[in-house]
This record gives C-alpha cells, structure tokens and sequence, in this order.
C-alpha cells in the first residue's frame, strides 16, 4: 500500500481497520512551512508555528498548511502571518470564520496593499486576545444579500453595504466589519449587524448630519470629545426611533445588549436619555446638549454598536451629493414643465411648482412631500421622486429654489450625469467602480475568488466598409445556399395550426362552425383540422469572438468570414442571436466589443462591424464568459446558448497563464451552467483536445480545421439543443 | 336562428361596493361615459381597478359584465358563435355583444393578453361610430346608448410584444390608478380587513418597505390586496409576523434571500 518507508511509519490501521495519518512533528512541519513561505531567502522564524501546529491532528495540520500555501499565493508576509494565528483562531472560531477572515485579509491586499492586509490579520489577533469562549459568527458576505434587502427596504436612498474596520455610514455607504462573532450564536451575531444597519441608516433617516450643514458643527475644527458626546446622544435618540418605528428590531436589540452586558446608563446619561426621547428633538438638539455637557460628562461605553461617526466623510459625500441633486432635481421639473406644456397646448405662460406636505405628523417626521405645478398635484417619474426623496433625507425640507425649474445648459453636464471615466483612469489612484462592470475572477492557488477584479467596458467598433461582406458573400455562395438549406431545416417549434386544410387532429370549434354553416345551406369549409406546427423557436444565441493578437493574420480573415456567413444562415432562422468580440491586457483592461446586440437588427452598420473586427491583445476568457452570461440573462428566452469562437488557450498579459486561465475559465463555464445557459465552443486550436475536455465537457466543443465548416458546427448545436 | 341573451339583471350590482375614492377618478369616469368615451384603466396588480369599475356600475345603474383576457381569447369568444343543438344551429352572443346590445358596461380586464385580432372588434367600438361587427351574421351592431366599455392594463408588466399599440391606446380616456396614499390605504384595509387603526397603519408601512425594494430583488411590491389578504388573517387571531409571512412575502418571490430580506424587515416591525 505505502510507497516509503517514511508513509509505512505514519500510516497506521486505526481499530476499524482505516489507515490513519499520523500528525506531522514539528521539525516536518518546520520544514514545509520553510518550503512554503521561501525561509531560506526570506528568514522568517517557523519553529514557534510550527510548534504549535505540531499539537493537532494530521487533517487540521494539512488543512492549515493549505491554507497557508493559499495565502502565501498572494504574499508571502500575509501567508507567514496565517501561519502563526492559525491555531489559536481555529481554537476559538469555526473554520468557516477562519477562512472568512484570511480571504478578507487577501482581498484588502488586492485592494489596498500589504500594510492594511496586515491590519486586518493583526486585527484577529486582538480579538482573539479578548475572546475566551468558542463563537459561531456571522460572515458579512454570506448574509450581505439578506442585508441589503432588509436596508433598502427601510430607506428611501440607496445606501451600500461594504466592508469596513468598524460600523460607520458616510451617507451612501454603510461599512460593517466582514466577521461579526461577538456573541456565541450565529443567528444573534447576525442580528448584531441587523442592529448596527438600523442605527446607521436612522442616522441618515432622521438628519443626525443636518448639523453640518448650517455650520453649527464644523468637522474641521470640532474636537473628539464633541463628536464623541454628540454621537452618543443621537444614539440614544435615534434608539427611541427605532423603538417607534422597529419595535421587534428594538426588543432584539435589548436582548442582545444583555448577553453583551451592556453596562446600564448611569443616572445623569438616564437623564440625558429623558431628554432626547421626544420625536420632536432635533440633532441640533443633542448637539447643544452635547456642547453643553461637553467636559461634564463622558460618553457611556458602547459595547453594542462599537458605531463611529466621521463628520468629515459625511460632509464631502453630502456636499457633492447636495449640489448633484439640486442641479438634477432642477432639470428634471424643466422636463416635467416643458411636457405638461406640449400636452395642454397651453401658451408659454410661466407656471408655478409648489411643494405641499403629504401628512403633517411629527409623529414620524413624515417627508413625504408632493410636488404641485400650478396647484395641480403631479404624479412625478420615479427618478424624480428619487431625487426628491433624497433631498428631503438630507435637508428635512424642499428649499424654495429648488423649485424653479432650470434647462440642462444651465449646469455642467457632469452634474446632470453619472460620466464614465475614461478606461485608462479606473485603476489610477483609488479602486473605484464607476462605469466598468467589475466582475470575479476565480484563482485557484486560493481557492477563491477575487473579488470586483477585472474592470470589463464595452468599447465601440468603428464599422468598416461593408464590402468585405459582399466579397465573402461571393466567394462562399455555393456554401451560403447550402447553410440556409441547413438551417431552414431546423427552423420551428411546436405550434397547434388551427383551421387548417389537412393535419393530424380535428379543429372542433371549425367543425362545429360548418356544419352550422351548412345546416343554414351555406358553403362548408374544409379547413377542419390542426396541424402541429413547429415555429416560434424560443431560444437566444449568443457569439463570443476571440478577437486576440494571436489570431492576426488568416484566422482573423476566417473568423471575419465565418461570422458573415453565420449572420447569413441565422437571419433565415428568425432566432435572435448576438455577437461580441473580446479581448484582454491584464485584468485591468478586460473588454468586450459588441458586433451585434440583441435587440439589434443585421444592418449595414453590423456588417461594417463585422468587417472591423481585428486582433487585440490577449484572450482573458473568464470575464468575458462572465458579461455574455449577464447579457444572456437579461434576454427572455426558454433556450440560451453561448458559444465561443476561438484559437487558443486562455491566456492574458499577467498571471493569467497556464492552469490559472484555464481554471477560470471552466469556473466561469460552471457558473454560465449553473444559470441555465448552454455554452459550447468552436475552435481551431488542434490542440484543444488536450483542455476543452476539462473546460466544456467532451460533448460540447468541436475542433474545425477550416473556417467553411464552422456554421455548420453552429447549425450541429442547434440541432442538439431542439431535438 | 334566434339570438339568446343572459339575463342582465344578474349582472346589475345592487350592493354599493366599498371603494375609498383616491383622487378625482370618479367625476372623470361619470364625464367620460356621459360623453360615450371608453376609459382605459392603469395600474399595478391588486390597486383598486376591478372595485373601482364595481363601484361606477352601481353608480351608474348598469350592469357590469366583466372579462378577464388571455392570451387564448379570441374574437369569437367576445362577439359571439354558433352552437349546433339537435340539427339546428344556433346563434349565442358574447358578453361584449351582449353588453353592446343591452347598453351595459363591459370590462375588458388585462386587455394586453389577448389575442390580437380581438382589437379588431374593439376599435371600431372605442371611437365614434360605436358600432361592433359581428361577421358570422352580416350584422353590424350599434352600441346602446347606455353602452360603456373600459379596458384595463398593467404597464409593470409591459414587455415589447405586450404593449399597447398607439391606434389603440388613443382611442381611450386613460385613468392611472396607483396604490392609495398611505393614509387612505390604511383605512382601506382596516374596513375590508376587520382591523385595528394601528394594525393596519403598519401593515401600510410594512407595504411601503416591500415597495421600496421593488427594481432591486422584487418585481412589485406588496398590492393593496395582498395588504387586506394580511390583514384578514390576522382579525382571525394569526401573528402579524405569520401573516405577513404567508399572505405578503410568499406572494411576492421565491427566492430564498429576499424572502429572508422581507421577513427581516416584518419582524423588525411588528
Ligand atoms: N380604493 C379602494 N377602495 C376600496 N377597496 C380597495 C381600494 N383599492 C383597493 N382596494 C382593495 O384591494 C383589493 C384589490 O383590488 P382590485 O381587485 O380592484 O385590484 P385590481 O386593480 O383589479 O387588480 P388586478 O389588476 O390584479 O385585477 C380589493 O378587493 C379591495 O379590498
Ligand atoms: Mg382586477
């Protein structure tokens, strides 16, 4: 059974008779971590891990050297660090947590380097000083999704969740720590985050930030002890709001602060409680009361939300928003004036908005406003009632210039529209999203995927002459009759024909009509029957081009070709298919050009596309499997197949080599499947025996060794797919 | 040949049906029919559209014969058939035959889903010759005098093939219905529901919660309907959260994340 005499030693029939590994000693593992973490030039101490991992059993110690190899992947400092929290964190945390913090720790690296990374390792290093009994805590991004539903449901505007060091809002983004487990039970840590949720979008629903905007707190130049008092009072009085609003969200929360052992409030913050409880107290309220006391009295400990509040970030995100809105919500009322205009047929005579209070109950601090124009009452578009929203959240009310009306020219067009930043500015600086799809890409060193890590754009192309359509048209038109032979055949679907002249069943309704006809002597008809009639075929195809460097020369002509000829044979189905090339340079590059979309019709213009494609750079798959899988979702139909036209492996400018593309690549085969789409592809890579296999399944690619072939291929798919 | 009708009366509601007025509605309908125009009525599923056309017909005194349209319906089945009963042939008319001959009102629900060539026999009704032809017997109907026909859509819904097409959406005085305000809501659902003020206040501001995720997680929000749904369950003695449950976020989606979204969001409520 065993190779060596090394395994003979280890491997030992437990008393039912199964072998089991002995655990490694400690100068083994030594010298595999050595091996890992690359000691030898980078002089890390692994005797003190290596010690402690010696003490577990054989399955945790390959557990943690696994994921030791992971996390070195990324760094080898990072890797080094798991090493050595490994066994005291798996001691107090499920495995589940474990994992949840280190990927959190690699995803900070991908995103803001080494030093914050670190951060986040030395941070469950500190909570595992103060923990002392066994927890089973709530993992951000496994419950990220109930979350958001449960905090749009709340708010007016859309606020995101996002990770953070501790729970904090600057009034678009709520960050909350990726781990919460600072009670014993998963669901109560769960409501832990529920818990902070619900404050920090209070903070935005009742105006805690209204205080910076008529200066009466400055977030330059107030102290820490201001804010500090200051937030621990809106606490309390946003806690009475909650209690109104969400009193089940409110009796879970005294529960919970229980088990915390939450200190009780000592008798003047009682006092200060009393105070601030009324639904008619403002924030200004409380930050008088804070300036009042401030030096008087410190903040009770908060052991519950460990909230923070930042007026700095408030403020900027406020002001850009602020100023965004009004120009937006101004032009929007012109657009509302100028369409009631057209619809009356009324002289331009200046009209009038006003805002009027939906209900007046202080109660709830109700915002609801409506808008009238000339004391008629408007039933405003949604994205206007967005706006109108929002600016009531962070105003309180609708200032009277935000009623009139103002064109477009009026304002700089980057205000009035979300601009997307020029491609090559996306990574620059900071990791932001806007304008790019962000999407995942799967590494398989971790295990893992990398989170938002390829920034995918649609770049246009820029049609050419159409003549190139025309050429191949003539050069293949024995082919082109051929191909529509082949594909009229597959055209259709079940469909019941009635009233017909001849089919396999008989039209009752048609019958009973004729010979009531007939009784009254008129003529009979003899469209008496139906007929199955296949039509109405409900499927969506669309085409992937691989439009790389390396298919320069005759496989760029030969895929040009084959799409024309495609195009050809697709227009005589009548299915509706689409076309994108795509092409790569690093992850940060990652783009799809579209050919031909759905919606579109075979125009000139798509021919001229057509003729357009050329090679690009390099032939990053994943992201591009990944957006055509979105677009495909997006498409109603019963039958969606993807098929991808290419020559070559997945292979991109940087680690997307060897088995790190091909793996993405078939992960993202995987997700496309799980999602009901059929991929297939079409390549002329002789070697692609050797990986589609393992990426498509041996029934679903084919290898063509001429371009003439490939719609048939096309046509062999759709075969497979309706019969 | 003799043509059979239904006895209308049982179509004429004698009841005043409850209906909470939401904006002036009502005095533009009664103009409308005054002036023999027909009257497209939109709106999201379960906003009062079918009670609102209960309440006009008891209004009006006409007798209400209602359709619900599908994608099977066709022509025939509005206008009319032949029936063969022993040897004789035998002419049945549709409900929209009937209702053009007996001057009632005719509500065509969720118009869209029908099959196209229904439009065929409505445009010729909807303007103002008011005259429907029925081809089988060579007759063309005149509209009754007291003849109404309203149609209903639900844009939510609209997908390209299921649009209205213009020739026939402006043939119609259109009347968007929206879901109450929530104050008005709330008294519709404490009445039809058997509830309390408070209760049903909530099961409002529960609605609006489930409406603000309508676009990102759910289709719609919660209807009006499925609010007095709740509301009914829990006059007979069920927890708000169980209700709420079963009659709300069931109805709504499937998918296990929202659901546990929604019902986040109706525990932390109540
Ligand atoms: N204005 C109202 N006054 C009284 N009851 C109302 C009103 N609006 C809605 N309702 C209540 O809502 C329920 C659903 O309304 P209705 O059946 O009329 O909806 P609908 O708009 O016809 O929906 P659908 O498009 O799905 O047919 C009614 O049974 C009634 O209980
Ligand atoms: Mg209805």
């Amino acid at each position: 059974m065993s190779n060596g005499l090394q395994n003979e030693r280890r491997e030992q029939p437990n008393m039912r008779g199964e072998v089991v590994k002995q655990p490694l000693d400690k100068n083994e593992l030594e010298s595999i971590l050595d091996r890992i973490l690359e000691v030898e030039f980078t002089f890390r101490q692994t005797a003190e891990p290596a010690q402690r991992l010696a003490a577990m059993d054989r399955a945790t110690q390959d557990y943690v050297l696994d994921w030791v190899g992971r996390v070195t992947s990324n760094h080898i400092e990072l890797g080094y660090q798991y090493a050595c929290y490994a066994d005291k964190a798996l001691h107090l945390l499920d495995r589940e947590m474990v994992e949840a913090w280190a990927l959190h720790a690699m995803d900070v690296y991908d995103r803001d380097g080494l030093r914050p990374a670190l951060a986040v390792m030395h941070g469950l290093d500190d909570f595992l000083e103060d923990q002392h009994q066994r927890v089973s805590g709530s993992v951000l991004e496994e419950v990220n999704g109930v979350l958001s539903g449960f905090l749009h449901g709340l708010s007016g505007r859309r606020l995101k969740l996002e990770e953070g060091p501790h729970p904090y809002t600057d009034t678009e983004v709520l960050y909350l720590p990726p781990v919460m487990a600072r009670l014993a039970g998963k669901h109560d840590n769960f409501l832990l985050y529920k818990s902070a949720i619900a404050l920090l979008w209070a903070q935005t629903r009742y105006g805690t930030f209204r205080v910076l905007l008529d200066g009466a707190l400055d977030p330059e130049t107030a102290s820490d002890e201001l804010v500090a008092l200051f937030h621990a009072l809106e606490t309390l009085r946003l806690e009475a709001h909650i209690a109104r609003e969400l009193p089940g969200l409110f009796r879970q929360m005294e529960r919970l602060k229980a088990e915390l052992e939450q200190p009780a409030l000592s008798a003047p913050w009682r006092e200060l409680r009393r105070r601030v409880q009324s639904p008619c107290t403002t924030a200004h309220d409380c930050l008088c009361l804070a300036e009042a006391h401030l030096g008087r009295i410190q903040p009770f400990p908060d052991r519950f939300y460990r909230a923070a509040l930042k007026p700095v970030a408030v403020a900027d995100c406020m002001a850009a928003r602020l100023e965004r809105e009004k120009a937006r919500f101004k032009v929007s009322l012109k657009e509302l004036e100028d369409e009631q205009r057209e619809k009356q047929d009324r002289e331009a005579k200046a009209s009038r908005f006003e805002a009027r209070l939906k209900r007046d109950d202080p109660e709830r601090e109700a915002m609801e406003m409506e808008i009238l124009l000339d004391g008629r009452p408007m039933k405003l578009p949604q994205f206007t009632n967005k706006l109108l929203n929002s600016i009531l959240l962070d105003l309180g009310n609708l200032p009277e210039d935000y009623l009139e009306p103002a064109g477009p020219g009026d304002y700089d067009a980057k205000l009035l529209k979300d601009e997307e930043p020029d491609p090559e500015d996306v990574w620059s600086g900071t990791y932001h999203e806007e304008g790019a799809h962000l999407t995942d890409e799967w590494d398989f060193r971790r295990q893992h995927y990398r989170k938002g890590w390829c920034a995918v754009r649609e770049r246009t192309l820029i049609p050419k002459d159409e003549s190139f359509v025309r050429e191949t048209l003539r050069k293949h038109s024995g082919v082109v009759k051929q191909l529509r032979k082949t594909f009229e055949a597959l055209r259709d679907e079940d469909r019941l024909l009635r009233r017909q002249p001849d089919g396999e069943g008989i039209d009752f309704d048609a019958l009973v009509e004729a010979i009531s006809d007939a009784a009254r002597g008129h003529e009979m008809t003899d469209r008496l029957f139906t007929r199955l009639h296949r039509s109405e075929r409900n499927i969506a195809v669309a085409f992937l081009v691989d439009m790389s460097g390396s298919t320069k020369g005759w496989i760029n002509e030969a895929e040009r070709e084959a799409l024309v000829l495609l195009c050809e044979a697709l227009e005589s189905l009548g299915d509706r298919y689409a076309i994108y090339g795509f092409s790569s340079f690093t992850r940060k590059r990652c783009e799809l050009f579209p050919i031909k979309r759905f919606d579109e019709r075979y125009s000139a213009e798509v021919k001229g596309r057509i003729a357009a494609v050329e090679p690009q750079d390099y032939t990053r798959m994943g992201f591009a499997i990944r957006r055509m899988d979105a677009i495909l979702r997006e498409v109603d139909a019963r039958t969606r197949v993807l098929v991808t036209l290419s020559d070559g492996k997945p292979d991109d400018y940087d680690n997307y080599r060897g088995e790190f593309g091909i793996e993405d690549t078939r992960r993202a085969l995987i997700e496309a499947r799980r999602n009901g789409i059929h991929p297939y592809c079409i390549t002329i890579d002789e070697q692609a025996r050797d990986y589609l296999p393992h990426l498509y399944g041996p029934a679903a690619y084919t290898v063509v060794s001429e371009v003439r072939a490939l719609p048939f291929k096309v046509s062999d798919i759709y075969r497979r797919l309706t019969t | 040949m003799t043509a059979q009708t239904l006895h209308l009366d049982e179509y004429l509601i004698t009841e005043e049906p409850y209906y909470e007025p939401v904006g002036d509605e009502i005095a533009i309908f009664e103009a409308a029919y005054g002036n023999r125009l027909p009257v497209l009525l939109k709106g999201p599923t379960g906003c009062g559209k079918t009670r609102f056309m209960e309440y006009m017909a008891w209004r009006l005194r006409r007798p209400l014969i209602t359709v619900s349209c599908h994608d099977d319906l066709t022509a025939s089945d509005l206008v009319g058939r032949y029936l063969v009963r022993g040897g004789e042939t035998l002419w049945i008319d549709g409900p929209l035959a009937q209702a053009v001959r007996a001057g009632a009102i005719c509500y065509l629900d969720e118009i869209v889903e029908a099959r196209k060539d229904t439009m065929v026999v409505i445009h010729p009704l909807a303007d103002d010759r008011r005259v429907l032809p029925i081809e089988k017997l060579g007759e063309l109907v005149r509209a009754a005098p007291e003849f109404g026909l309203t149609v209903s859509y639900n844009p939510g819904y609209q997908s390209v093939l299921k649009d209205l097409k213009q020739s026939t959406r402006q043939r119609f005085v259109a009347l968007d219905f929206d879901y109450p305000s929530a104050d008005l809501e709330a008294a519709i659902v404490q009445k039809e529901g058997g509830l309390d003020a408070e209760m049903a206040g909530k099961l409002v501001r529960f609605a609006e919660m489930t409406r603000n995720l309508k676009g990102s997680g759910l289709e719609e929000g919660a209807s009006t309907r499925l609010l007095v749904h709740a509301g009914k369950l829990i006059a007979s003695g069920i927890g708000p959260v169980s209700a709420c449950h079963g009659a709300i976020a069931q109805a709504l989606t499937d998918d296990p994340e929202m659901l546990a979204a929604v019902e986040e969001l109706s525990s932390s409520l109540f």
